[in-house]
C-alpha cells in the first residue's frame, strides 16, 4: 500500500510528467537492482522505442500475467500514442501518408467514436481507400454491441486516454506555449486510475513488480474510467435521466412593465416564497409608500432596488412545474442597465417578454427606443427562439380582448422582423398584481369569455429545452466572482459546453492560469458534476482572485478556448442614428465582458437574404445593412468562432447606450 | 507658452525662442518639433575629465546644448518630452556629433529652429501662446466596478487613473458582500480624485455614469467627506457636475462633452467643439453621404473641386517622420485655407482625436454633394492606409 500512500501525498497541484509516475513508484518502493528496473520499466529517455514496440518484444510476459485475459489484444497501449502506431507498423513513407491523410479523413466524419487503432487497422485492410474503410467501420460500429462486454470496453476505452493526437499537434504548432500544459490530461487520468484501485479491487491485487509494469496498469484503469469519466453523454443521462430537465428563462421587457412583480407573484403564488416573508416585505413596502412593489421585492433584494423601485442586477429565482425545473432570470427593463439584462440573457434558454398593456405604456416602451424593441432584437441576438410574450396589467384595460389582440398584432409583425418565428411565440394575457392567469386558468369572468389558452405556468412548461453539448470542451463564462464561505473563491457563470467534476483542471482564460475545481454548487446544491447548461458556481483554488475578472472564461486545459484581441464578424446592423465607420469606438458584450473595442476595417457589405458581397470595402455601414467587418479590442479576450461554440461566437455591439449591432465571429487572428 | 523671440526668414527657415509654461505645453512643442530640427536647451550632462596622471574624474554639469533631433518621446502620463540628437554646436564640454538627449522642461527657455516653418507649426506656436485658451476640467467617467478620473485640458485628455474592481453581484443572501464591494469601489474611485484633481486649477469635475452610479457616489462621497472632516471635498461641493452618459469607458468622455449642461460650463474649449464636429460628420454621412468623406485620396479630390467645407485632420498627421508626406498635408490644409475652408486640427489626445485617427485621421464636409467620389474605387488607398 505504500505506493498509495505516495499517491496520496502527492500535491496534485504539481506539473508532473505520466512517466514521472511510473518511474518514482517502482524506483522507491520495489527496491529492485538497477538491472532489474531496466528489465520491467520503460523509460523513454533510455529507449527510444514507443511503448507498444517494447511490448510486442516482450509478449510473452504479458500472457503470463494471471488477470489478463489471454484473448485480449494489445490494442489499447497502441492507442496511447499516434506515434507508436505508425511506427510499428512499419510502412514505408509513401504509406505512411496516404495513412495519415485517410485518418484526418475519417476522423472528421466518425470523430472520436472510434478509436485511432480500429481506425488504422481498418484502412490497412481496405488499402488506404478511403471510402472503403469507412463502409467497414460504420457498418462494423453496428455489429459492435453484440460483441462481450469486455471487447466493448475495450475498444471504448482508448479515446479517453488517447487525447486526440491529431488536434494536440496542432495545438502545439500554433501556441508553443501550451505544451506544458498538454500533458495534464494525462495526469488527470492517471490520478484518476489510482483512486479508482484504491475504492476497488486494489486490496486483492498482488503487488508484483510485473504488476506495476505499465501493460498490466493501463489495461486495468481503462474500463473503469470509460464509466468514470469519458463518456459524458453516459454521464449525463445516468445523472439528470430521471431528473427534470432545467429550464433558463430570463425576463425581458421595458422598464415598468411589471416584470418582477409578475415573478414574484408567479413565485407566491407557487409557494416558494413564505407567508412571513411575503408578509414582511407587505409591511415595508406600505412604509415607503410602494405596495404594488411588494411582490417585486421577492427579486429586488439590495436596498437601492427597493428604494428606487426598478430592479437594477439581474435577479434569480427557481421553482418547478410538471416536466421542469425552472430558473427564472429577472432582467432589469431599464435602458441603462442592459449590460446587466445581456449578462443574464446570455444564460437563458428561452426568454419570457413582458409587456405592460396599459393605453400609452405599451406604446412608449414599443416605440424606437424603448426597451420592448431592444430587448427583444437582443434576446434574439443572443440566439434565443423560443419567445413567451405575457401581455400583462391586462386588468387596467377591464381585460379588453381588442386590446389584448392589438398588441399581439403590432406585437407580431415586429417579433417577425426581428428573426421569429410565429411557431415559436406564446401570447398570454394575464396580471402579475392580481396574479390572474398565472398558475390557474382564468377566473375573471371578462377574461374567460374570450381566452381558452393555457395559463402562464403552461406556457412556461411547455418551453422545449435546447440540447446541451456535453461531449464538447469545457467552456464556462465567468459572470461573478465572490467570496465563498470557506476557502478560496467562487465563480459563478454558465457551463456552455461540457461537463465540469470536482477535482478537475481547469485553465482560466485569458490569464491562462491552472486551477483547481474545490466545489461545484448548481443553485446552491453542492454537486460532484455540472453539465453545460447549468448555471454553477464553482470554487477555484490555485489562482488569485485578483487575477480572475467577470468575463474570464474557464477552458479545458487541453482543448482550450481560443484568446484573441482581434477578430471578423458579420455584423447585422440594426437602427442607428449615425453610421458605423471605420475606427468606430464601440463596447462589445461578449456573455458578461464588456470590453471597448474598435471596427478597424470594414470588408465587406453583404446582401441581406442571399448572403453575397455587394461592396468591397464600404466606406460605411447604414442602417439595416449586414456587413463583414474586423473588431480589434483594446485587450485580449476568449472568444470561439460561431461555428465552433455559438454561445462565444456572439458578441453584441454598443455605443452611447444602443446596441447598434450584433455579430457572429467568423474568424479569429493570431495577435 | 511663452514666445520669447521670432526670427524667420522669408523663406520660411528660422528660430523661434519659446518658454513653456505649464505640462501641456509639452504637447505643444512636441507637436512642434520634428526629427532633423535644431534645437538649443539648457541641459546637465556627466562629463568626464582626465587628469595629467591617467585618473578621470567625472562631474555633472549644467550647459547650453544644440542638438539635430533624430528622435522625439513624448510621455502623456508624466507630459515629459525627450529629444535625442548629436550635438550641432561647439560646447566647452561636449564634442561635436556627440549623442545627447535633452530633456525639456517647464519655465526653461528653449530655441527651435526649422529650416522651413510651414503655417501648421506656426499656428500652433500661436494657439500655444494663447492664454485665454486655459480651461481645465476634470472628469470621472464611471459605471458599476469601472472608472476613469480625467483631466480635460484644451488640446489634451489624460487619464490620470483607472480603477478596475470586480464587484460581486447580488445574489440571495449575499447581498452585503455586494454592497462591501460597491463601497470599495467607491473609497478607490474618491482617493483618486483626490489624488489627481487640483481643486485650485480645476473649473469643474464632471461625474459622468450610467443609471445611479453617480448620485450614489456623490453622496458617498460627501458623507465620506463630512466623516472624515475633508475641507477640500466640502468647499468644493459646488464644482461637481452629474451627468449620465452610458458606461465607464473613456471615450463615452465624447457623450459627455456633448450634454449641453456640460458645455455650457465648458464652452469653447477645444474638446468639446471637436466632439461637436465629428458628430456632424457622422450625421451627414447618414443623411447625405455624398458630402462626407474620409481618407487622404477623397478628401484631395475634393479638395481640387473646391467642395471642402470643412476640413478635420488629426495633429498625429503632421507628427509623421516622412517630411514629404507632412509637406503633402500641410499642402493640403494650405489650399483649403485659401479656399475658405474651415480647417480644424483635432488633437490626438481627446477621445475624438483618437476616433479621427482610426478613420484615417483626414475627414471632410462637402459644400456639394459629390457621388461621383463615392463610386470611384480607390481601394489600393485605403489598404495602404488601414494597415
Amino acid at each position: 500500500m505504500a505506493r498509495h500512500r505516495n499517491v496520496r501525498n502527492r500535491s496534485y497541484s504539481d506539473d508532473y510528467d505520466y512517466d514521472d509516475v511510473y518511474g518514482h513508484s517502482v524506483e522507491e518502493d520495489n527496491c529492485l537492482s538497477p538491472s532489474d528496473t531496466s528489465q520491467w520499466m520503460y523509460d523513454r529517455s533510455r529507449n527510444h522505442q514507443a511503448i507498444s514496440s517494447f511490448l510486442e518484444n516482450h509478449n510473452d510476459i504479458q500472457e503470463e500475467t494471471e488477470e489478463e485475459p489471454l484473448t485480449e489484444p494489445s490494442r489499447p497501449e497502441l492507442d496511447r500514442r499516434q506515434s507508436s502506431d505508425l511506427r510499428c507498423l512499419s510502412l514505408t513513407e509513401a504509406d505512411e501518408a496516404k495513412l495519415l491523410s485517410c485518418l484526418d479523413e475519417l476522423r472528421n466524419i466518425l470523430g472520436d467514436t472510434v478509436s485511432e487503432n480500429m481506425l488504422i487497422q481498418t484502412v490497412l485492410s481496405h488499402k488506404f481507400d478511403f471510402n472503403k474503410a469507412l463502409d467497414a467501420l460504420l457498418s462494423n460500429d453496428k455489429n459492435k454491441p453484440k460483441q462481450t462486454e469486455k471487447i466493448k470496453e475495450q475498444s471504448r476505452a482508448p479515446p479517453l486516454v488517447r487525447i486526440e493526437p491529431a488536434k494536440t499537434v496542432i495545438n502545439v504548432d500554433k501556441t508553443p506555449k501550451v505544451i506544458a500544459t498538454n500533458n495534464e490530461p494525462t495526469t488527470v487520468g492517471v490520478i484518476k486510475g489510482f483512486k479508482v484501485e484504491q475504492d476497488g479491487s486494489s486490496g486483492s491485487r498482488p503487488q508484483t513488480p510485473r504488476d506495476q509494469s505499465p501493460t498490466t496498469e493501463k489495461s486495468n484503469q481503462a474500463p473503469s474510467k470509460v464509466k468514470e469519466k469519458n463518456d459524458p453523454n453516459k454521464q449525463y443521462s445516468n445523472e439528470r435521466g430521471s431528473d427534470k430537465d432545467h429550464l433558463y428563462i430570463v425576463v425581458i421587457g421595458h422598464v415598468d412593465a411589471g416584470k418582477s412583480t409578475l415573478m414574484g407573484r408567479l413565485l407566491c403564488e407557487l409557494g416558494e416564497v413564505s407567508q412571513r416573508t411575503l408578509h414582511k416585505y407587505e409591511q415595508e413596502s406600505k412604509k415607503i409608500g410602494k405596495q404594488s412593489f411588494m411582490y417585486a421585492w421577492v427579486l429586488d433584494e439590495t436596498g437601492e432596488e427597493r428604494v428606487r423601485g426598478i430592479t437594477m442586477d439581474v435577479g434569480r429565482a427557481q421553482f418547478e412545474t410538471k416536466t421542469k425545473k425552472v430558473i427564472i432570470l429577472d432582467a432589469p427593463g431599464h435602458a441603462d442597465f442592459i449590460p446587466n439584462m445581456i449578462t443574464g440573457a446570455g444564460q437563458a434558454d428561452v426568454a419570457l417578454l413582458v409587456v405592460d398593456a396599459t393605453r400609452g405604456e405599451f406604446e412608449s416602451g414599443f416605440e424606437l427606443g424603448g426597451q420592448t424593441r431592444e430587448h427583444a432584437l437582443l434576446v434574439r441576438s443572443l440566439g434565443i427562439s423560443q419567445l413567451a410574450v405575457a401581455v400583462n396589467k391586462l386588468d387596467t384595460t377591464n381585460w379588453s380582448e381588442d386590446r389584448f389582440n392589438e398588441i399581439v398584432t403590432k406585437l407580431k409583425i415586429f417579433l417577425k422582423q426581428a428573426g421569429f418565428k410565429d411557431s415559436d411565440i406564446t401570447y398570454v394575457p394575464c396580471s402579475g398584481l392580481t396574479g390572474e392567469n398565472l398558475v390557474k386558468p382564468p377566473n375573471e369572468l371578462e377574461l374567460c369569455k374570450w381566452y381558452k389558452g393555457p395559463c402562464l405556468l403552461d406556457v412556461i412548461d411547455r418551453c422545449n429545452v435546447p440540447v446541451r453539448p456535453v461531449s464538447k470542451p469545457l467552456r464556462m463564462s465567468i459572470n461573478d466572482i465572490f467570496k465563498s464561505t470557506g476557502t478560496g473563491f467562487c465563480v459563478a457563470g454558465r457551463i456552455e459546453n461540457g461537463i465540469l467534476n470536482k477535482g478537475d483542471k481547469v485553465l482560466v482564460c485569458p490569464i491562462k492560469e491552472l486551477a483547481e475545481v474545490k466545489g461545484i454548487s448548481i443553485n446552491d446544491l453542492a454537486s460532484n458534476v455540472a453539465f453545460a447548461g447549468d448555471q454553477v458556481s464553482v470554487t477555484l483554488s490555485g489562482v488569485d482572485m485578483q487575477n480572475v475578472s467577470v468575463g474570464n472564461v474557464l477552458s479545458d486545459p487541453v482543448q482550450q478556448v481560443p484568446v484573441s484581441s482581434r477578430f471578423e464578424a458579420r455584423l447585422v446592423v440594426f437602427n442607428v442614428k449615425v453610421p458605423i465607420t471605420k475606427g468606430y469606438p464601440i463596447l462589445i458584450h461578449h456573455q458578461s465582458l464588456v470590453e471597448s473595442a474598435n471596427i478597424v476595417k470594414l470588408k465587406a457589405l453583404l446582401n441581406k437574404s442571399t448572403g453575397e458581397i455587394l461592396k468591397k470595402k464600404p466606406r460605411c455601414l447604414g442602417n439595416n445593412s449586414v456587413a463583414v467587418v474586423d473588431i480589434e479590442v483594446c485587450r485580449p479576450i476568449c472568444i470561439e468562432r460561431y461555428k465552433d461554440v455559438k454561445e462565444l461566437g456572439r458578441v453584441m455591439l454598443r455605443v452611447a447606450g444602443v446596441t447598434i449591432a450584433a455579430g457572429l465571429i467568423t474568424d479569429i487572428y493570431d495577435t | 507658452m511663452k514666445l520669447i523671440y521670432k526670427n524667420i526668414e522669408k523663406d520660411g527657415c528660422g528660430s523661434i525662442g519659446l518658454v513653456p509654461e505649464e505640462s501641456e505645453d509639452m504637447w505643444h512643442a512636441y507637436n512642434l518639433i520634428a526629427e532633423g530640427d535644431a534645437v538649443t536647451a539648457s541641459t546637465v550632462r556627466k562629463v568626464q575629465t582626465e587628469s595629467s596622471t591617467g585618473s578621470s574624474t567625472s562631474n555633472r554639469v549644467r550647459t547650453t546644448l544644440t542638438i539635430r533631433v533624430e528622435s522625439i518621446d513624448f510621455d502623456t502620463q508624466a507630459c515629459v518630452l525627450r529629444l535625442k540628437g548629436r550635438n550641432i554646436e561647439e560646447n566647452q564640454y561636449v564634442k561635436m556629433g556627440a549623442y545627447h538627449t535633452l530633456d525639456l522642461e517647464q519655465n526653461r527657455k528653449f530655441i527651435l529652429q526649422k529650416v522651413l516653418w510651414d503655417s501648421v507649426a506656426l499656428d500652433r506656436v500661436e494657439a500655444a501662446c494663447d492664454p485665454t485658451a486655459t480651461a481645465d476640467v476634470a472628469a470621472v467617467v464611471m459605471q458599476e466596478g469601472l472608472a476613469h478620473v480625467c483631466l480635460i485640458t484644451p488640446s489634451m485628455t489624460l487619464v490620470r487613473s483607472k480603477i478596475d474592481v470586480t464587484i460581486p453581484r447580488k445574489r440571495k443572501g449575499f447581498v452585503q458582500q455586494h454592497e462591501k464591494g460597491l463601497n470599495k469601489f467607491y473609497d478607490a474611485v474618491m482617493q483618486g480624485i483626490l489624488r489627481h484633481i487640483d481643486f485650485n486649477i480645476v473649473k469643474c469635475v464632471i461625474l459622468a455614469s450610467p443609471g445611479f452610479v453617480k448620485d450614489q457616489f456623490f453622496d458617498y462621497m460627501m458623507q465620506q467627506a463630512i466623516k472624515t472632516d475633508n475641507k477640500l471635498l466640502i468647499e468644493n461641493k459646488g464644482k461637481f457636475l452629474l451627468v449620465k452618459a452610458s458606461s465607464g469607458f473613456k471615450h463615452s468622455l465624447k457623450e459627455v462633452l456633448q450634454e449641453p449642461s456640460v458645455m455650457a460650463k465648458i464652452s469653447d474649449t477645444k474638446a468639446a467643439s471637436e466632439v461637436k464636429l465629428l458628430e456632424s460628420f457622422y450625421t451627414m454621412l447618414q443623411l447625405e453621404p455624398a458630402k462626407a468623406f474620409y481618407g487622404k485620396k477623397h478628401v484631395e479630390k475634393a479638395n481640387e473641386a473646391l467642395a471642402l467645407e470643412t476640413l478635420m485632420i488629426s495633429d498625429k498627421l503632421f507628427r509623421c517622420q516622412d517630411i514629404s508626406k507632412r509637406k503633402e498635408y500641410v499642402a493640403l490644409v494650405d489650399s483649403a485655407r485659401e479656399n475658405g475652408c474651415d480647417v480644424r486640427i483635432f488633437s490626438s489626445m481627446h477621445v475624438s482625436g483618437e476616433q479621427l485617427d482610426q478613420l484615417t485621421g483626414i475627414a471632410a464636409i462637402l459644400r456639394f454633394p459629390m457621388p461621383e467620389l463615392e463610386d470611384s474605387d480607390l481601394e489600393g488607398d485605403s489598404d495602404v492606409e488601414s494597415d
